[in-house]
C-alpha cells in the first residue's frame, strides 16, 4: 500500500479527460483520501493534448507531483508526450491496437478500452468510462463506488447511456483486475470523508453569493469565465441577476451602477479584460462606490497563453487605475482562503467605498482539493449602508460628508427623501463638480490618507509557518501557498520555513518586517519573471531579499522541482 | 405630484450664454413635473462633456460617471432597482463615439431607460473638433480640410438594431421635446431621444437659423404612421433638406426587466443579504 499516488489521464480536447479526472476525485474522496487535481489544458475545443493531474493521498495534498505513477493515454499523442515524465514502476495505459503501436516497453499496460468501448457500450464516446474502471481496479476502489460516481456524473442523461456506461466501466475494471493482483496501485485508506471537494473559483464564486452579490456583470475570459459559470448557476436560487456585458468597460461599469443603487455587485476577468476595466476602477476610487472585481491571472503580455498560468499581475494590480486612490488587493493561497477573502472583499468594499480587487490565477481556479466544511458564522455579510429604516431619518444629505475616518455615511437613492449625487469630477461634499483647491485637497485626503489608514488596521495576516531556526524562509502570494507549505513540510531537516501573503495591498509592511527580522536567507517563489513580490517588499520593508525562485513557462510549480531548487539554493 | 421648484439645483450652471442644452434642461424638468414622480425616484446618469453636467443642475439622482459610459451604469442601476425611473444624458460624442459600443448593446438590452441625446454634432469641452455625427466637409481645428468621415445617423443605426422607441427633439422648441421626453420616459423599453442643439460657440453651420428653415413635425401629418418601419427608415434619412422631429418609430416590445424576471421581484438592492443561507449550494460540492 502507498501513501501517495498521482495519477495523468490525457487525450485531446474533446476527449473528456477533464470528466474523468472528475470523477476519479469523486471516487478518491469517498474513499477518504486527500486529493489535489489540476488541469493542464490547451486553448481549444477539439485536437491537441490535455491532460488532468490528479494527486491521491493519505495526508493533505496542497500541490503536484513533477512525476507520474499512472498515465492513461487516451490517444496515441499522449503515449510519447507523458511517457517521459513518469516515476519508476510507473504504468501507462494504453490501447496499443487502436493506437497502432507495436513497441514494447516495461511501463506499457496494454488495455483495449477501445474496443470496451465499442463492445460494451455501444460507441467510441465511452472509453472515458472504459479508463475509469481499468483506473478503479487498479487502486483497489470498489466498483460499487466507481457505478454510483458515474451514475451521479451522468446526471440528466438517459438511462440506457449510464447502464451503459457503467457497463463498459465494469468491462475496464474486470480486466485491470485480472491483470494485476488486487490494489496493485492502492493508496492506504485516509479518513478524510466529510467535507468539500472545489476548486478555486467555485469557492469565489459561492463566497460572492454568500456575501450578498446580487449583481454579477462579466465577459467571458479564460480563465475567469467559470466565476461567472458558477454564479448563473445558482443565480435563479440566490435572486441573482448574472449579465454578459458588451465588454469589460460595460461590465465594471454596470456594477458601479447597481452598486450605487445599493445592490452589492461584481465582475471577473483576466488581465487583458481588467486592462479595459482599469479606468472604471478609478471611477470606483473618485466616486468612491464599492465594488468587488477578480483578476483571474493567466499568461500575458497580450493574449498570452489563455488557459496556463501566472503571476505576473501584482504591480498591476496594486498600481492600475489613473490617479491615487484606496484600494484592497487580496490573493487568495488556497481554496480556502478564497472563500472567506471573498465574503471579506465584499465587506471592506461596503466599509470602506472602495473597490476591492481580488487576484487568482489559472492553478488556483482551476485546481480541485477536498477541504473542510466551510465555518459560515466566519463568512457573514456585514452592511455599511444607511439601511431603510434609518434612511427615513436623513434631511439635508451629503453624499461626500467630509468626516474623520474619510468614510461618508452612505445612503441608497429612493432611501431617503433627498437625492444623491456622485460625481467622476471633483467634486464638493455635495457631490458637485468644483475646482476649489482646498476641497481638492481635503477629498484626495479622504479617499487616499484617510480610508489607506483605515484599511491597513483590518490587513490580513500572512500565514508563517517554521520559521523558528529556519535557515530559508520562503516567501510567496496567491497559489504558491500550497507547494511552499508542502516543501517546507518536506525539507523540515533543512529548516525552511515559509510565509505567504494573502493580501498585497495595503502591504502588510509592519508584520513582514517583523517576520522577516532575524531572517538568514530569504527567497520570493514567484510565478513571473521579474519577482515582482521581492521588489515590492524591498520598497515597502527597505528589506533586500536574498533570492527568488521564479517560473514563467505558464505552468504551476510542483513539489518536486521546488523542492530541488531550494536544495540548490539552500 | 411635483412642482418645477422641486426639480430646482442650486449648482451653478457652467455651459455658454445660448447653448441649446438649456432648452433641453427646461425641456426635462417639465417632463418630469408631468411624470408626477419625486426627484428621490428618478436617476439621471450621465458619461462626460457639456451634455453630462445637466444632472447638476436639475434636482433628481445623479451618477455622472467616466466619457462613454453613461449607459452601462444607467443599465446596473435599472436592474438593481428597477422602481426608479433612469435618464440618460449624454452627447453625440459621449453615446455615438467612445460609448458606441454600449449603445449598440443597450437596444438590444431594451432595458425601461430613456435616453436623452444632446446631439450639437460637435465636442464641445474639448473645444470644436469633429464628433460622429458633424456633416461631412465642415472645417475644424483638427479637420482642417474638412470632415472626410461620413456622419453616422443615429436614428437610422437604432432602427436598424431594433430600439423600440425612436425620437428626435430640438432644443429650442421646449413643448415639443418636453412631449417627446415624457413619451420616451413613459415607452416601456430602451427609448432614445436625440436632441438637435446648436452650439453657439463651435458649430457654424447647424445654427438656429439652419435648424428653423428645415426642421418640421412629423406626427402633425395624420398620415405619418410610427410603427411602420420602412416609412420610419426613410425619415431617418432625411437631413440636409428637410428634417423631421417628434416620435419617428414606437413599438412595444418586451423588456429586459420582463425577460430577466427582475419585474417579478422587489429591487435587488432591498434583499436581506444577511446570514444567507448556502448549504444547499454548498451540498453539490460534498
Amino acid at each position: 500500500m502507498r501513501d501517495e499516488l498521482t495519477i495523468k489521464i490525457a487525450g485531446e480536447a474533446g476527449q473528456g479527460t477533464q470528466t474523468i479526472g472528475m470523477a476519479l476525485c469523486r471516487l478518491f474522496k469517498m474513499a477518504g483520501l486527500n486529493i489535489f487535481s489540476h488541469q493542464d489544458v490547451m486553448s481549444r475545443i477539439r485536437g491537441g493534448n490535455n491532460f488532468t493531474q490528479v494527486r491521491v493521498s493519505n495526508k493533505p495534498a496542497h500541490t503536484l507531483r513533477s512525476l507520474s505513477d499512472i498515465v492513461v493515454a487516451l490517444d496515441k499523442n499522449s503515449v510519447a508526450l507523458h511517457r517521459q515524465n513518469m516515476a519508476s514502476g510507473g504504468l501507462l495505459i494504453l490501447d496499443k491496437k487502436a493506437f497502432n503501436i507495436s513497441d514494447e516497453d516495461s511501463v506499457f499496460f496494454d488495455a483495449p478500452f477501445y474496443d470496451m468501448a465499442k463492445n460494451v457500450g455501444g460507441s467510441e464516446l465511452f472509453i472515458n468510462s472504459a479508463g475509469l474502471g481499468i483506473l478503479a481496479g487498479l487502486t483497489g476502489i470498489e466498483f460499487n463506488n466507481t457505478a454510483e460516481v458515474l451514475t451521479n456524473t451522468l446526471l440528466g442523461k438517459s438511462e440506457d447511456i449510464i447502464s451503459k456506461n457503467i457497463e463498459t466501466a465494469r468491462a475496464g475494471y474486470d480486466f485491470s483486475r485480472a491483470k494485476f493482483k488486487q490494489g496493485a496501485f492502492a493508496v492506504k485508506t485516509g479518513t478524510f470523508k466529510e467535507g468539500l471537494l472545489m476548486n478555486g473559483h467555485d469557492a469565489v464564486a459561492l463566497g460572492a453569493i454568500r456575501a450578498g452579490c446580487k449583481f454579477y456583470s462579466g465577459y467571458p475570459m479564460s480563465p475567469s469565465t467559470s466565476i461567472m459559470n458558477v454564479v448563473a448557476g445558482y443565480a435563479k436560487d440566490f435572486n441573482i441577476v448574472v449579465e454578459q456585458a458588451e465588454d469589460e468597460i460595460a461590465a465594471i461599469n454596470m456594477i458601479l451602477g447597481a452598486s450605487f443603487a445599493g445592490a452589492r455587485s461584481m465582475c471577473a476577468t483576466s488581465g487583458g479584460g481588467f486592462a479595459l476595466m482599469v479606468e472604471g476602477l478609478s471611477l470606483s476610487g473618485m466616486t468612491e462606490t464599492p465594488i468587488v472585481v477578480v483578476d483571474a491571472q493567466r499568461p500575458a503580455p497580450a493574449t498570452g497563453l489563455p488557459t496556463r498560468t501566472e503571476q505576473a499581475d501584482l504591480d498591476y494590480l496594486i498600481h492600475s487605475g489613473h490617479g491615487e486612490f484606496a484600494r484592497v488587493v487580496f490573493s487568495p493561497g488556497t481554496i480556502e482562503e478564497a472563500f472567506y477573502l471573498t465574503v471579506k472583499a465584499f465587506n471592506l468594499a461596503e466599509k470602506y467605498q472602495v473597490p476591492v480587487l481580488i487576484m487568482t490565477d489559472q492553478h488556483l481556479a482551476e485546481s480541485y482539493r477536498n477541504i473542510g466544511m466551510f465555518d459560515l458564522n466566519q463568512a457573514k455579510a456585514e452592511r455599511f449602508i444607511i439601511s431603510k429604516e434609518d434612511s427615513k431619518k436623513i434631511a439635508d444629505y451629503k453624499r461626500y460628508r467630509l468626516t474623520a475616518s474619510g468614510i461618508s455615511p452612505r445612503a441608497i437613492p429612493s432611501w431617503i427623501e433627498d437625492v444623491i449625487y456622485v460625481d467622476s469630477d471633483e467634486h464638493t461634499e455635495e457631490g458637485h463638480i468644483t475646482e476649489d483647491a482646498a476641497i481638492r485637497t481635503k477629498m484626495v485626503e479622504k479617499r487616499f490618507y484617510k480610508k489607506m489608514a483605515g484599511l491597513s488596521k483590518e490587513i490580513q495576516k500572512p500565514t508563517a509557518r517554521n520559521l523558528k531556526g529556519a535557515k530559508v524562509i520562503l516567501i510567496g502570494f496567491g497559489s504558491t501557498y500550497g507547494v511552499m507549505k508542502e516543501a517546507s513540510d518536506t525539507l523540515k531537516n533543512k529548516k525552511i520555513g515559509f510565509l505567504h501573503l494573502s493580501q498585497v495591498w495595503p502591504f502588510p509592511a509592519k508584520e513582514i518586517t517583523r517576520l522577516l527580522k532575524n531572517a538568514k536567507k530569504t527567497i520570493t517563489v514567484e510565478n513571473n519573471a521579474a519577482g515582482q513580490l521581492a521588489r515590492l517588499i524591498r520598497r515597502e520593508t527597505g528589506i533586500k531579499i536574498d533570492r527568488s525562485i521564479l517560473k514563467f513557462d505558464g505552468r504551476p510549480f510542483n513539489l518536486d522541482f521546488l523542492v530541488e531548487r531550494i536544495k540548490a539554493e539552500a | 405630484m411635483s412642482e418645477i421648484k422641486d426639480f430646482m439645483s442650486n449648482d451653478q450652471i457652467s455651459w455658454c450664454p445660448g447653448c441649446g442644452d438649456f432648452g433641453i434642461l427646461n425641456a426635462l424638468k417639465k417632463a418630469l413635473v408631468k411624470l408626477g414622480k419625486q426627484p428621490k425616484d428618478i436617476v439621471l446618469v450621465s458619461g462626460i462633456g457639456q451634455a453630462a453636467k445637466l444632472p447638476h443642475y436639475i434636482k433628481c439622482n445623479c451618477f455622472n460617471g467616466l466619457h462613454g459610459r453613461a449607459l452601462p451604469p444607467a443599465a446596473g442601476v435599472k436592474i438593481a432597482n428597477h422602481a426608479l425611473t433612469v435618464l440618460v444624458t449624454t452627447g453625440d460624442g459621449d453615446c455615438y463615439g467612445e460609448g458606441g459600443n454600449h449603445f449598440i448593446h443597450n437596444i438590444r438590452r431594451n432595458l425601461d431607460i430613456t435616453v436623452i441625446v444632446h446631439n450639437n454634432q460637435i465636442y464641445g469641452l474639448t473645444k470644436g473638433q469633429a464628433s460622429p455625427t458633424t456633416d461631412s466637409g465642415e472645417v475644424t481645428k483638427v479637420q482642417g480640410a474638412g470632415v472626410i468621415l461620413e456622419p453616422l445617423y443615429p436614428l437610422r443605426m437604432a432602427l436598424a438594431l431594433g430600439a423600440g422607441f425612436i425620437g428626435r427633439g430640438y432644443s429650442a422648441d421646449s413643448e415639443h421635446l418636453s412631449w417627446l421626453i415624457l413619451e420616451g420616459i413613459k415607452h416601456k423599453g430602451f427609448s432614445l431621444i436625440d436632441v438637435l442643439q446648436p452650439c453657439v460657440t463651435f458649430n457654424k453651420k447647424n445654427t438656429y437659423e439652419w435648424y428653423s428653415k428645415r426642421i418640421y413635425k412629423i406626427n402633425e401629418d395624420p398620415s405619418y404612421n410610427p410603427r411602420d418601419i420602412a416609412l420610419a427608415f426613410q425619415k431617418t434619412s432625411e437631413w440636409e433638406d428637410k428634417i423631421p422631429i417628434g416620435i419617428i418609430y414606437q413599438i412595444e416590445k418586451e423588456t429586459y426587466e420582463d425577460k430577466s424576471g427582475v419585474n417579478k421581484r422587489g429591487p435587488l438592492a432591498e434583499e436581506n443579504i444577511e446570514n444567507i443561507d448556502i448549504s444547499a449550494a454548498l451540498k453539490d460540492f460534498v
